[in-house]
């Protein structure tokens, strides 16, 4: 069945993971992802799976290792202080291998900071984020319709590798009303016979990510590596506009990169030969993509809400063979078209003038 | 004088009755805990019941971090780990996935009474369908022997070298007083394992404990006083004595709660 319907970007969110089959979803209220949690307890009961309002954004994660450890497919959302809250449990998700869905509807930090959009948690998504040595795939919506496919792409992603799979997000794309597409999803299950579900005829079946002795610690972590560089191999997504003859090079996800397709229009319009390079997938990193962009580009000019971490990575993409600039607001500001239009004509943009 | 087996027997008609083996939930695994602990006693104790209640293939069971953060290793039945304190949210999402199976965890007082406090208080108050075995051996014995929630005042600890000062440290918390408060708690008791005969009560309320969740009437849990020897500075024996004369008058033992349908079930 395919319709057309007007969602909230927190509510798409939901759908896309019922869709999905999410069969548990555990939360804790914190805006602006709280209509998300409130979508999840309407529907999930209603379609008689388990919602539980947990005490608190550890708990909740915590609930989510249990039900993962069953086997279900499972869910749980926050923003940031309450990602970071969840922290400890992500790291033994990661350890003890069990797939989740995590969602950081990103708002202004650090400390409490306010409610405002921003992208101050990509460090703490794409590097780790808890302790010890482990990723996330990190996948970046940067729309209401993406913000739906793509949780709903997450729970086949977090079964395929075993591992946490977070949703980044941010305040705009939790709370803008857009259209979407509802199409079918049909998930990839797979089989879990790892899952705890009562040893009956078989041996028992352990959740765990305690390796007392570094000798057993270190193949299991050589083990996890190895999924990494799965991910690095098969799960790179991006998308770009307008790269192939560009001299600038505007690189962005999530709402940041709707600013700069705004900014690229504008560009183009007086003549500037601009692109945009915009990661779906923040882990892995799309390394290759940028790395190939640097022999035809002048510059990057990467576009962020945040002081500039993602421009870290490009950096490292980009391997030093072309510059890489940034252009930011911080602690919830909003960056706008013309403002990133005057960092393109301030690199330069305007040198190769019309064609 | 040596005589003839057969001579024996046929004199005494003997009988063969086996009186005590290892209960079929209880692994071969040799534990790691020191001499005279008693987690010992209490995970043989769980196993016994899980055997007389015939429940080992629906059993899940949450360990703790603590001493007792191997116990994956000693029960034949499906086991998680669970961060510090966060054992009864683990339990709450596996049991919500599987209502019919059985779900138990397995937490120290640092665990369950300090570091996971929010944890068990919401598990109790949701009513969750689990059963928790609450070990309080008033120490934090896995990290070398500080001050737990549950210490003693007066005691000795690493982090409390004079003794436990309330002006300084607090008080000791009851975690059954507390719980028993809950609504959605249906059967909380306090038990030892000094003497035989509190081995014996201690028994019989985990049986309680695990046929309230059978019988899906809400949240259960069993206090077990228990013996650190190596944490308390005592001679295996010594300590036993240590509950009998020190635990017990603070944790007074007994059931603190047990709603009319508990009774009506399981007595
Ligand atoms: C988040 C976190 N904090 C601290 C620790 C260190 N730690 C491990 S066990 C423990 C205390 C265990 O004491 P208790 O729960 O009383 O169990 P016991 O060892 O006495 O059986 C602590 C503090 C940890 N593993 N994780
Ligand atoms: S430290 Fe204490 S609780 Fe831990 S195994 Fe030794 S005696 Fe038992």
């Amino acid at each position: 069945m395919e319709s057309k319907v007007l969602m909230k970007g927190n509510e798409a969110i939901g759908e896309g993971a019922i869709r999905a089959g999410c069969q548990a979803y555990f939360g804790y209220p914190i805006t602006p992802q709280t209509e998300l949690l409130e979508y999840m307890s309407h529907w999930m009961i209603e379609l008689g799976r388990v919602f539980v309002q947990a005490e608190s954004e550890i708990a909740a994660i915590n609930m989510c290792y249990g039900a993962a450890a069953a086997g279900a497919r499972v869910m749980t959302s926050s923003s940031s202080p309450g990602i970071s809250l969840k922290q400890e449990g992500i790291s033994y998700m990661a350890g003890a291998e069990l797939p989740c869905v995590i969602v950081n509807v990103v708002r202004g930090g650090p400390g409490l900071g306010n409610i405002a959009p921003a992208q101050g948690d990509y460090f703490q998504a794409t590097k780790g984020g808890g302790h010890g040595d482990y990723r996330l795939l990190v996948l970046a919506p940067a729309s209401v319709q993406e913000a739906m496919d793509l949780t709903s792409l997450a729970f086949d992603l977090a079964d395929k590798y075993r591992n946490p799979v977070m949703l980044l997000a941010d305040g705009l794309i939790g709370q803008v009303m857009e259209p979407v597409h509802l199409h079918d999803w049909t998930p990839q299950f797979v089989a879990k016979p790892w899952a705890l579900t009562g040893a009956a005829g078989r041996e028992k079946n352990v959740i765990k990510s305690i390796y007392l002795q570094p000798e057993k610690m270190e193949p299991h972590v050589q083990h996890l590596q190895r999924k990494y560089a799965q991910m690095r191999s098969d799960e790179v997504r991006y998308a770009e506009m307008m790269v192939a003859d560009a001299d600038i090079v505007l690189v962005a996800y999530g709402t940041a990169s709707r600013v700069c397709q705004t900014a690229l229009k504008l560009a183009r319009s007086e003549g500037l030969r601009v692109g945009l390079f915009r990661p779906i997938s923040l882990f892995p990193f799309p390394i290759q993509q940028i790395s190939d962009l640097a022999k035809s580009a002048k510059m990057f000019l990467v576009a962020e809400l945040s002081s500039g971490q993602m421009v870290e990575d490009v950096r490292l993409a980009a391997a030093g063979k072309v510059p890489v600039h940034l252009v930011s607001r911080l602690g919830g500001m909003q960056l706008t078209p013309e403002e990133v239009l005057v960092a393109i004509k301030e690199l330069g943009g305007n040198e190769g003038g019309a064609n | 004088m040596k005589v003839e087996r057969t001579e024996i027997e046929s004199r005494q008609s003997w009988r063969e009755e086996i009186v005590y083996q290892r209960p079929k939930a209880l692994s071969t695994t040799r534990t790691h805990y020191c001499p005279g602990c008693t987690h010992g006693i209490i995970h043989r104790l769980i196993a016994e019941v899980i055997d007389e209640l015939g429940i080992m293939e629906q059993t899940i069971g949450v360990f703790p971090v603590g001493c007792a953060v191997f116990g994956y290793d000693y029960f034949n039945f499906d086991a998680s780990e669970a961060a510090h304190g966060r054992a009864p949210a683990v339990a709450t999402g596996i049991k919500r996935i599987y209502p019919d199976k059985m779900v138990f965890t397995y937490q120290g007082d640092g665990d369950l009474a300090a570091i996971g406090t929010t944890e068990i208080v919401h598990a109790a108050a949701r009513g969750e369908n689990i059963t928790t075995i609450f070990v309080n051996n008033a120490i934090y014995g896995m990290t070398g022997g500080q001050m737990a929630p549950t210490t003693l005042p007066g005691q000795r600890t690493t982090s409390t070298w004079q003794g436990r000062d309330v002006a300084i440290a607090g008080h000791p918390v009851k975690v059954s007083e507390m719980l028993a408060t809950q609504d959605g708690a249906v059967y909380i008791a306090r038990t030892a394992v000094n003497s035989p005969a509190n081995v014996n009560r201690a028994k019989g309320a985990i049986k309680k404990a695990f046929k309230v969740q059978q019988a899906k009437l809400g949240f259960a849990l069993v206090e077990v006083l228990s013996a650190c020897p190596v944490g308390w500075g005592l001679a295996p024996k010594e300590a036993l004595v240590w509950i009998t004369e020190h635990m017990i008058p603070s944790y007074p033992l007994g059931e603190f709660k047990a709603t009319d349908e508990v009774k009506a079930i399981v007595g």
